[in-house]
């Protein structure tokens, strides 16, 4: 089937197999290769994109699912004029990623988190993150991060 | 003011944030377009005999390339080690997931497809799920061997282990459990065979180590393989140079000549990429009724899998670091490495330490329960006391250097522990529902102990710019960062205009890369040397261009400039001497390597919540001193520090790989194995302390691993803490609400 997704704001057509994941074709159509497929059960979150603005996991979302709607990924975070978002300058601020693989997943799912909770306390920062898994940085410096952009992109006052 | 030791934000960052990493699947090269993707067809039993594979009608589906089978490859060297891996089976599989054949298809989603195709007809034979049924030896997994025991061996006292004097003696079999490492990045590779060489991307911990396995498999010299880390999305020893499954798929590449990428699903992952740790383990202890450990032994079985990579070796590191931090009068241990029909067993984040401590950080609990004393009374009495370093435990290992009396006091004092305490009693005075648990764990590890040294090159050019050429290979522990801040320091050279190269062969040909923490320490201090050297040749030449004396020269670190001792005016910058260097002018190599091991040691208290009703343990608050020495970057050392903890807490409360009586994995989806996430840790409370090493010049031990090996036996020991009160001695790990509820109710039933 022909599918036409907005992603980070260009249009993609494709021909492609109705059993094409969302995921895939971003990576693959799209050629946006940030966005990483870490499992096979909607379990870990590495895949997380925005879709109309909302988070959902791109491997559990069919191309055919998100044809004329709009897609943004971590490429897209960035202003046009390449200024960070808030969100991106959080996880640098507080170093909030080591391998970098869940990364852009989970800062896509913190876009989505703060943009429904502006400004949450750290309990809800982990239970808006539960769905995404992180192996590296035990979640303490994503959490940080993630307050952080709350705050602007500011780093939290005191380091430990 | 020096760089050294303040807090940098990396430099690996920016790329990572704003595009993604390049990791071996989003590869896009002109290699490998077109290339097919290769889908491993697993054995979906534990143990069998294979009498036949039929590829027919899975070759015949539009869109494969090829269906290639253990027929197809070199027969094995007849009268060769009967226990050896293949790297396809042939005629017999002995764990689910272990790799039968090759799907190579034009499309990815058309590999799936053509591997249900491929029909391979199996015949049963009797499963060795675990530990206890690979003992009896009733059934053997290697025709021709006697038993399924592959490995033994022992340390110090070993099984004469005298418990004479010994006021309390207690003996109790204990369970590490076998987890699953799970890197977000699942193995990968991609391949390319170009007539004479082929070429290789690995996600990988070691690309020379790699390709000395690939050459070695496929009986091709090394110099005619290149293997390149793209990014590789974490490791944690699982993917310590390369495993069957990737070698197949070198193979596949040179075999059909075509270029092949391969990335394994999570649930290909969960049974195909190895596990740590499972051990079962009996521990006794002796000591006097006021707290003095005397005697301490450890017996260990190793669950191997289903071949022998590493688990002896594992059972080897977990017996010499078995006496743990403390002054024992007598002490040994020993171990018996077994085979089972389960995946098999490697390295994992710890890799045989972590295993120790929880022992014997279990087994001083269990004492001073059974003695009636604080735990962290106990420890005190019995850590070995600073002036007895350099130390040789009852075991056999040789501690560099330790402050362990202070850690504890330190992390004690942090948290408030007489507060604590205090709480606790008010709850268990009010009898209420959520109870409290406080676990300690002083621990010791070993790092950098293979004895491997490490490489670096370190190159100035005419520009006055750096490039960094290293052995170590980061997967995301921020060694750009910190390589680039040891050369900023060493010529003043600014960090920015530092760029560092790993992971690719021919680039570094001779290296070992990255696991047993030991980067910083090895790899490091090969940079560090590496720039010595350019350093000197810089003097040299400087000497000649101003015509002074070598020895009146200054390098003026702040500003990157040569000069004449308080002459400003005299200034060279490094472009100038590396124009006059000519090309590689201004280049060196070093290698480093230690004369020993280094000891990394700390003190971790958890605090727990029990709900004594439905025996669901929350972890707190979790405070930590991780000493590794003298540390280069703190935001480095305390993000190693976050992901270890956290990876020991998913041991105590947590993660699990399991088999049914049939060798059948029910953990093999990551809807069935725990991974930890957010919602059940909080955040850590870190206390600095920096006992440096005497055995390199940064002063520094490994921190990759240390919060893994202090975090998991201080949460058990909070939980177990909790509902001490109410009669339970001990709980396995890891402490899910079903083990705590049931020893809760057993215990109360005793009553």
């Amino acid at each position: 089937m022909k599918v036409a997704i907005s992603v980070n704001g260009r249009q993609v057509e494709a021909e492609v197999e109705d059993r094409l994941l969302l995921a895939h074709f971003v990576r693959e159509q799209a050629g946006l290769t940030a966005t990483n497929i870490g499992c096979d059960t909607t379990s870990c979150g590495a895949c997380t994109v925005l879709l109309d603005g909302e988070s959902v996991k791109s491997c559990t979302v069919l191309a055919a699912q998100a044809d004329g709607h709009e897609v943004t990924t971590c490429e897209g975070l960035a202003g046009a004029d390449g200024r960070w978002h808030a969100v991106q300058q959080g996880f640098h601020a507080e170093h909030g990623l080591q391998c970098g693989f869940c990364t852009p997943g989970m800062m896509m799912a913190a876009v989505s988190l703060l943009a429904e909770n502006p400004d949450p306390t750290e309990e809800e920062v982990r239970t808006g993150l539960e769905g995404n898994l992180c192996r590296c940085t035990g979640y303490h410096n994503i959490v940080r991060a993630v307050l952080a952009a709350a705050r602007d992109g500011q780093p939290a006052a005191e380091a430990s | 003011m020096s760089i050294m030791g303040t807090r940098v934000l990396r430099t690996e960052d920016p790329r990572l944030l704003t595009q993604g990493g390049v990791y071996t699947d989003d590869l896009r090269l002109p290699e490998l377009t077109g290339a097919a993707y290769v889908t491993v067809v697993r054995s979906p039993i534990a143990h069998a005999l294979i009498t036949g594979i039929d590829t027919s009608a899975a070759a015949e589906l539009p869109g494969v390339v090829a269906v290639l089978t253990s027929a197809d490859m070199p027969a094995p060297p007849e009268g060769g080690d009967a226990t050896a891996e293949p790297l396809l089976a042939a005629d017999r599989v002995r764990y689910v997931g272990e790799p039968v054949a090759l799907v190579l298809t034009e499309g990815r989603y058309q590999g799936e497809d053509a591997a249900e195709l491929v029909s391979v007809d199996y015949d049963p034979l009797p499963a060795v799920p675990g530990i206890e049924e690979a003992l009896t030896g009733e059934t053997l997994l290697f025709p021709g061997t006697e038993s399924n025991i592959l490995a033994t061996g022992t340390a110090g006292e070993g099984d004469d282990t005298s418990f004479d004097g010994c006021d309390v003696v207690l003996e109790r079999t204990i369970v590490n459990q076998r987890l699953a490492p799970v890197p977000l990045e699942p193995r990968a590779m991609a391949a390319a065979w170009t007539g004479d060489r082929l070429t290789i991307w690995s996600s990988t911990q070691n690309p020379q180590l790699a390709r000395g396995a690939i050459a070695g498999a496929l009986g091709l010299d090394p110099a005619l393989i290149r293997v390149i880390t793209p990014d590789v999305g974490g490791g944690f020893g699982a993917k310590v140079a390369v495993d069957r499954d990737a070698i197949c798929v070198a193979w596949a590449a040179k075999h059909t000549g075509h270029a092949v990428r391969w990335i394994e699903s999570r649930s290909e992952n969960l049974v195909g990429m190895v596990h740590g740790r499972a051990q079962r383990q009996t521990y006794k202890i002796g000591g006097t009724t006021d707290g003095r450990v005397l005697s301490y032994r450890l017996d260990v079985v190793q669950d191997c899998g289903a071949f022998n990579r590493l688990g002896a070796f594992l059972a080897q590191l977990t017996v010499l670091m078995a006496a743990g931090v403390y002054d024992l009068q007598h002490g040994g241990a020993s171990f018996r490495a077994v085979v089972t029909n389960t995946t098999p067993i490697a390295a994992y984040r710890g890799a045989g330490r972590p295993e120790a401590a929880a022992a014997i950080e279990r087994a001083i609990d269990d004492f001073a329960a059974e003695i009636g004393m604080d735990p962290a009374e106990v420890r005190r009495i019995n850590v070995v006391p600073p002036d007895k370093f350099p130390f040789t435990t009852a075991t056999g290992a040789t501690y560099d250097t330790g402050e362990y009396a202070a850690g504890l006091e330190r992390v004690l004092a942090a948290a408030d522990y007489p507060a604590l305490r205090a709480e606790q009693a008010r709850r268990r005075e009010g009898a209420d529902t959520v109870q409290l648990g406080l676990g300690i764990s002083v621990y010791v590890e070993i790092t950098a102990g293979d004895m491997g040294g490490e490489t670096a090159r370190v190159v100035v050019d005419d520009t006055g710019a750096a490039t960094v050429f290293t052995g170590s290979s980061a997967h995301g522990q921020g060694h750009h960062t910190a390589w680039a801040m040891l050369v900023q320091n060493e010529l003043g050279i600014p960090m920015e205009s530092i760029t560092v190269v790993h992971g690719d062969t021919d680039a570094i040909p001779e290296a070992i890369g990255t696991f047993g923490s030991r980067s910083l320490q090895l790899g490091g201090t090969a940079v560090v040397q590496a720039a010595g050297v350019v350093k000197e040749q810089a003097r040299r030449l400087a000497a000649e261009m101003i015509e002074a004396a070598e020895a009146d020269l200054e390098l003026d670190t702040a500003r990157g400039t040569w000069q004449v001792r308080g002459d400003p005016a005299s200034a060279l910058s490094w472009g100038q001497i590396a124009e006059r260097a000519g090309p590689d002018g201004l280049a060196a190599d070093a290698r480093f390597d230690a004369s020993a091991p280094t000891f990394p040691f700390g003190a971790h208290l958890a605090v727990v919540e029990v709900d004594t009703e439905t025996g669901k343990a929350t972890l707190v608050r979790h405070v930590t001193v991780d000493d590794a020495g003298r540390i280069l970057n703190p935001v480095l050392a305390e993000g190693q520090r976050h992901g270890g903890i956290a990876q020991g807490v998913a041991q105590a409360l947590l993660e699990e790989v399991r088999y049914d009586p049939d060798g059948n994995p029910l953990t093999s989806t990551l809807v069935d194995y725990a991974a930890i996430t957010a919602t059940e840790l909080p955040s850590f409370e870190l206390v600095a302390s920096e006992t440096p090493t005497p055995i390199n010049p940064l002063g520094a031990k490994g921190i990759g691993e240390a919060g893994t090996v202090g975090s998991t036996p201080a949460v058990l020991n909070a939980v177990i803490d909790a509902v001490s009160h109410l009669g339970v001695r001990h709980i396995d790990m890891p402490a899910t609400p079903e083990k705590v509820w049931a020893a809760i109710n057993e215990a109360r039933a005793a009553r």
